[in-house]
């Protein structure tokens, strides 16, 4: 199925209801070439499920470990990306952007 | 989040209502504004309405810096529709390809032997009259609007719901001498020129489409470029 960001937020509900624990990443910043508009996001439940986008796949693999943690501890966390470099970012956006994402826990 | 807030969200978005959610980042406090608050208080006088009312407007999510620090906004405008009358073999083209671009779909004609589940499959199917159906779904300015039977008797009953509402689009089907004639019954019916003028007619982008499908491309693609006008006319007046 291919979803957009309006039933991506029917599904955290509907996943939180199911007994799921969950979080919700939200792109929240863009500077330069984003690959998913700010307001797009990501639901992922504690298994490491996820359903959406915040980067087209560049990302979301750093999100969900990072939205585990926020699972597990309650507490939100604001991430940032660019493009990946050993220094600094070791996911990245091979487009040469910058994001921010906003991870919070539905409870 | 709290549960309780994003079903209430989600509520107001299966109800067809604008609302936006306050996130303040640094702690994760969240408020929760439907747009029919903004107008009393204590949201109409709070410094942050003006910039709360133009979030809805746009529908854009955004970062936003008030007294309290920088707060993220999720606003939440309805999905967007497109009512189709005419269950003919354009709009067995359009529905599919209007849902995958994001569109909710329904389609009317009281002729139940064009509306058959056979004919469309997964769509919201209404085989009744417009007026019956219309009221009910409610046209507002995330709708769009497209009449496909060439029967007056069907497509100006919803042409004059249409017209009556902020739809943002409304096409026509029709040759220019239909659409001339079309012209004339709406104006006897008491609209005026510019109302009228707001038909898309011929329908859809002047693409040289054929066939029903390319029809279909046409007018999904006139619909998303009246959905995205105000964001067209933002990138022309940056590259002027």
């Amino acid at each position: 199925m291919i979803v957009t960001d309006d039933n991506i937020l029917a599904e955290a509900e509907r996943w939180t209801r199911g007994g799921r624990k969950v979080a919700l990443a939200t792109v929240v910043e863009t500077w330069g070439s984003a690959p998913r508009p700010v307001g797009s996001h990501l639901v992922i439940d504690d298994e490491g499920n996820f359903l959406g986008s915040v980067s087209g796949g560049c990302v979301e693999g750093a999100v969900v470990t990072e939205a585990l943690d926020v699972i597990e501890a309650g507490k939100p966390k604001m991430l940032e990306f660019g493009v990946a470099d050993e220094t600094a970012w070791k996911a990245g956006l091979s487009c040469g952007g910058r994001i921010k994402v906003y991870v919070e826990k539905v409870d | 989040m709290k549960l309780s807030l994003l079903a209430t969200l989600n509520e107001e978005r299966v109800a067809r209502r604008a609302a936006i959610i306050i996130t303040d980042v640094a702690t994760g406090a969240q408020r929760f504004v439907r747009e029919s608050e903004l107008v009393s208080e204590p949201w109409a006088s709070d410094p942050l309405s003006r910039t709360l009312a133009d979030a809805l407007r746009t529908g854009k999510s955004g970062m936003v810096d008030t007294p309290q620090g920088q707060a993220f906004l999720t606003v939440s405008v309805p999905p967007v529709r497109m009512i189709v009358t005419g269950a003919v073999h354009i709009s067995q083209a359009l529905a599919p390809m209007a849902k995958l671009a994001g569109f909710d779909v329904v389609i009317i004609d009281p002729r139940t032997a064009f509306a058959t589940p056979e004919r469309f499959p997964d769509v919201d199917l209404r085989p009744e009259w417009p007026d019956a159906v219309i009221p009910s779904l409610g046209f507002d300015r995330y709708t769009a609007f497209v009449a496909l039977t060439h029967d007056p008797k069907i497509d100006d009953v919803a042409l004059d719901l249409a017209l009556k509402s902020d739809a943002f689009y409304v096409g026509a089907l029709g040759s220019r001498k239909t659409h001339g004639k079309r012209v004339e019954r709406l104006r006897a019916a008491g609209f005026d020129d510019n109302t009228i003028g707001r038909i898309r007619a011929p329908i859809g982008l002047n693409i040289g489409a054929v066939s029903p499908a390319e029809i279909a491309v046409s007018i999904l693609a006139e619909a998303i470029g009246a959905l995205r006008a105000e964001r067209m006319a933002a990138r022309a007046a940056k590259a002027a």
